[in-house]
């Protein structure tokens, strides 16, 4: 069978690679290994489409969002599809399918970008003062924690629409909320493992206050896993943003493009026209997979051992 | 650690046809990568040659890095398929481990010739019980049923001077300290009574105290058995106390070769040199500044044209840096240096 | 092991207690009156004095609360706005339906997971491996829904391989004593029921299966690969060992540790994403009714299918949590 024995581990010396020079920092040396890596590179050109299309939308699209100018072609037995002048053809209310999609752009990376932002700040919070401030803090916020987490997170999320009301203000809440206690467990983790590290015990001999250590020292260290778990909540959260619509809790303006409930329009004429389902399908797709290459990509490269 | 132990001082390495030695390694060398944008060839283990009878003690002796470690696993076969070409000739009671299918070389792994790991903490399985981990070698080469086996187990584990051995079968690894865990993995290297036992650095992650405890365990059973050894160390008290001969690596290559008490007495490569001078000894007087050998085993892939140890060496002459030197014998001894330790002659025998 | 599980249920209590706090204060905080939350706008005040009285919803605060508890110990969830049973009731006619979807989902992701992950992460790097990645990749970004779509238009309306709604064809004879078909068939010898239940059963559990199948193959992978650097392994390998054995008892049986923890987590996605393909499929268990219920806010049954699910969630992770210290041997001892 194959002996799966790394060099390093029978020689007891790492084996030379051009970005092991030394005095390079971690950053750095990240940054090369995402360099050589198609699929990191790959996650970043789709996310990075996926913020352009949606800042410059109106220069992108070819007719302005919710514009249903052909709204006498749609019968109730055909929607017409692909044609002159309307790239992907009609949406089920008349408007321009290709500029639904793009200007659905919008909704997912500002939802995305702010639910995520949102529980990365609570959840962060938490977990440093769980992680930080003694078991009696501890406990408490764990506790919360089990209890956010004792219903999935799609659940709570509807959870909390419910209550909150439909607008696009309870849905970033909701999804925010159903991140926190996963930013929570991941920074909270990232305090107890460095509490008892080398260097916090040497400062803390040095004198320096907690307060100091945790701000300069620990969290600079949790950071990397940070963005990488950042990363990877927005795909979720994009897709759950389409969720949320496809249950009828999406919430925001109807004349908004929203790829969630596109996919809902689309459902019941999908055999004439899959277009119409494959369009916003596919678009959350990819911006999904984009972030989810990308974070996978930050993670492979921040991890110190370097494994591929 | 000196003095004690060992065999025959005359018993080293002859040219006996390669048949009639238990294990013969001609000329082994061990190439890891291959050269491309990324990465560079190293050459971990280049022209090592080495012959154990039966029942002798041999010690690879050399700093990490050296190529002691890769040495044992190309004889054992445990180097990864892809990405290492290995060539020489490894030569057990004739036959060529090297060119042996790998089904050739699970029987005798475990069964001819057993390996004992460095770290106690990880080389057991943490999910089984000792009793299994012991077991399973036994009746993976031995038709035994399944108490036989127990039985079998429980004896290893008192030729190992393990306190309460019976009880110990049902126990799993995290249960155990370093020291016994030790234990265990020599027991599991006994346990089809092999010609030939290669010791990985077997103490080295160990607790000084421990250390003694368990090298004691290894001469004795090793005595009583009448096993061959390879005791792999970077520690030279260890190899005075146990090994008939010894081979001296630098970055993957032998530079001295010579059977145990004149290799001591008068190391002739520089390098021997420095090790034994770098040891701290009781008798040296206070305030005597330490010894250390100048510099770090560089890295391992810059092999200059020269003498790999020219860099640190205090006998460096030019010759040394122009081109490599061979390794020469005269008598029982091997050297491979274009100049030599001097020692004033004081009537010992080379 | 016993003290073991008593701890973790214990641990269970305070959580299911704030999540009942946090249900009981939901429902108070829907906007407008509780009572005409439950009834709907049109609700007559003669109704609506009605369950104030029933619910108590005119009495303080905690007096409320506990009324609620009482009620919950009893098993009194309220009941439908929609249709008036209680949801106990519907919950337990429809529970078997979702049981038996998310089983085939999790055997589906199982099944296929773990074997393409072990295969993958012996060879990182190889053909299998890549294809394997980029696999797994695909399905974690694809939302349920979307590919519940698919395979159903596909499969279904295309094709015509599979039925397209539904656990049963109506013209199938079936008598359903447990309610869960695919056993029913077997119960009572109808054999043509309970292979029709299964053909039903295929394209849902595919959907719902295929991200928790993603993610059981990249953690195996992972895992497989982690451990097969490991010093014991290659202490196996030295002692002569067969290669099944070395990869069963070593490699394998280290390599599930992480696995068995994630099943628990899946279960959450299994269940949260049934609500969404039952709906695609219009398949009768309790997602597709919640799934009515939250468009049609239908607030009891929403509240009481959504503690249910958690409860059933806490109770899954607890098997998982002891069934890892069943495996690692390290774990019992805490």
């Amino acid at each position: 069978m194959t002996i799966p024995l790394e060099p390093q581990h029978a020689t007891g010396v790492p084996t030379a690679r051009d970005d092991d020079e030394p005095g390079v920092s971690l950053w750095r040396a990240a940054w090369r290994r995402m360099i050589r890596n198609p699929a990191a590179i790959a996650g970043a050109l789709i996310v990075l489409a996926f913020a352009l299309v949606a800042i410059f939308a109106p220069l992108l699209a070819p007719y302005s969002e919710g514009v249903q100018d052909w709204r006498g072609d749609v019968t109730p037995s055909d929607v017409p599809g692909p044609r002159d002048g309307n790239l992907l053809g009609v949406d089920r209310y008349g408007a321009d399918l290709f500029s639904q999609i793009i200007y659905g752009a919008r909704q997912s990376l500002i939802v995305g970008v702010v639910s995520t932002a949102g529980g990365l700040a609570v959840g962060a919070l938490l977990g440093i003062i769980a992680g930080g401030l003694g078991k009696m803090a501890d406990t408490i916020v764990m506790r919360i924690v089990d209890i956010m987490l004792s219903i999935p997170s799609l659940l709570l999320a509807v959870s909390i629409v419910a209550v909150l009301g439909q607008e696009r203000k309870s849905v970033m809440i909701a999804i925010a909320a159903a991140q926190v206690p996963i930013f929570a467990r991941l920074l909270r983790g990232s305090m107890l493992a460095q509490r008892n590290a080398d260097y916090v015990l040497a400062a803390n001999s040095l004198g320096l206050r907690r307060r100091t250590i945790v701000m300069s020292h620990v969290l600079p260290n949790s950071l990397g896993p940070t963005i990488v778990q950042a990363t990877l909540n927005l795909a979720t959260a994009i897709i759950e943003v389409a969720a949320l619509s496809y249950l009828g809790l999406g919430g925001g303006d109807l004349a908004e493009a929203e790829w969630g409930r596109m996919l809902v329009a689309a459902q019941d004429r999908f055999d004439e026209s899959p277009q119409l389902a494959f369009g916003p399908g596919i678009a959350i797709l990819i911006s999904a997979l984009g972030f989810t290459l990308l974070g996978e990509g930050l993670r492979d490269a921040l991890d110190p051992k370097g494994r591929r | 650690m000196v003095g004690g132990g060992g065999g025959d001082d005359s018993s080293d390495s002859s040219p006996y046809p390669s048949g009639e030695m238990l294990l013969s390694v001609r000329d082994l060398r061990v190439v890891f990568g291959r050269n491309s944008k990324h990465q560079r060839q190293v050459v971990a283990v280049d022209e090592v040659s080495f012959d154990v009878d039966r029942g002798q003690h041999l010690g690879l002796v050399g700093e990490s890095g050296s190529g002691k470690s890769v040495t044992s696993l190309a004889v054992m076969g445990l180097l990864p398929r892809r990405g290492v070409k290995v060539s020489g000739e490894v030569l057990f009671a004739g036959e060529n481990l090297l060119t042996a299918s790998e089904r050739r070389m699970r029987a005798v792994r475990g069964r001819d010739i057993a390996m004992i790991f460095q770290d106690p903490m990880t080389s057991l399985n943490p999910v089984l019980t000792i009793g299994t981990q012991l077991e399973e070698v036994i009746e993976s080469h031995r038709k035994l049923d399944s108490g036989a086996a127990r039985k079998k187990a429980g004896e290893l584990l008192e030729m190992v001077a393990m306190p309460d051995a019976g009880h110990r079968l049902k126990d799993y690894p995290h249960q155990l300290s370093g020291g016994m865990r030790q234990r265990v993995l020599i027991a599991i290297a006994l346990a089809n009574e092999p010609r030939l036992i290669i010791a990985d650095e077997p103490t080295t992650a160990l607790d000084v105290t421990i250390q003694a405890q368990v090298l004691e365990i290894l001469k004795q059973v090793v005595a009583d058995t009448g096993t061959a050894l390879i005791m792999i160390t970077h520690d030279l008290g260890v190899v005075a106390g146990l090994c008939d001969s010894v081979r001296v690596m630098y970055q993957g290559r032998v530079v001295e070769a010579a059977p145990r008490r004149p290799l001591f007495a008068e190391p002739r490569h520089p390098y021997t040199n420095g090790l034994l001078a770098s040891v701290p000894r009781l008798d040296t007087p206070r305030g005597e500044p330490l010894t250390p050998i100048p510099g770090s085993p560089t890295d391992v892939l810059s092999w200059s044209k020269g003498c790999a140890f020219a860099p640190r060496c205090p006998n460096r002459v030019d010759e040394c840096e122009q081109t490599a030197p061979r390794l020469e014998e005269s008598g029982a001894r091997s050297l491979r240096c274009y100049n030599p330790v001097e020692h004033a002659r004081r009537g010992v025998s080379a | 092991m016993l003290r073991f599980i008593v701890r973790r249920l214990a641990l269970m209590v305070p959580v299911l207690v704030g999540l009942s706090i946090l249900l009981f204060v939901w429902i108070r905080k829907l906007p407008g009156d509780p009572a005409r939350a439950m009834l709907g706008e049109r609700a007559t005040d003669s109704a609506i004095a009605q369950i104030n009285q029933v619910y108590g919803f005119d009495k303080p605060v905690l007096q409320q609360y506990f009324i609620y508890t009482g009620r919950l110990l009893s098993g009194d969830f309220g009941d439908s706005t929609r249709d008036g049973r209680p949801v106990l009731e519907s919950f337990i006619e429809q529970f078997p339906g979702t049981i038996e979807l998310t089983l085939a989902a999790l055997i589906i992701a199982v099944v296929l997971g773990v074997p393409l992950g072990f295969a993958a992460g012996r060879r990182i790097g190889g053909w299998l491996d890549n294809f394997v990645v980029t696999g797994s990749l695909l399905g974690v970004a694809t939302p349920v829904f979307f590919l519940a779509i698919l395979l159903k238009l596909v499969f279904a309306d295309w094709l015509d391989w599979l039925p397209t709604s539904r656990r049963q064809d109506a013209r199938v004879e079936a008598t359903h004593p447990t309610n869960f078909y695919v056993l029913d068939g077997l119960l009572t010898r109808e054999w043509d029921a309970s292979w029709d239940a299964i053909l039903h059963l295929v394209l849902p559990a595919v959907a719902l299966g295929t991200i928790p199948l993603a993610i059981i193959v990249r953690i195996t992978r992972a895992s497989v690969a982690e451990v097969m650097g490991e010093d014991y392994v290659r202490t196996a390998i030295s002692k002569g060992l067969a290669p099944k054995l070395v990869n069963r008892r070593h490699i394998l049986r280290n390599a599930l540790l992480p696995v068995v923890t994630t099943i628990g987590l899946q279960t959450g996605l299994l269940l949260s994403g049934a609500v969404l393909t039952e709906s695609v499929f219009e398949f009768q268990g309790i997602g597709g009714y919640l799934f009515l219920s939250i468009s049609q806010r239908d607030y009891p049954v929403v509240q009481g299918y959504i503690l249910f699910i958690a409860l059933i969630y806490s109770m899954v992770n607890l098997a998982v949590d002891v069934s890892y210290g069943l495996i690692d041997p390290r774990v019992r001892v805490s």
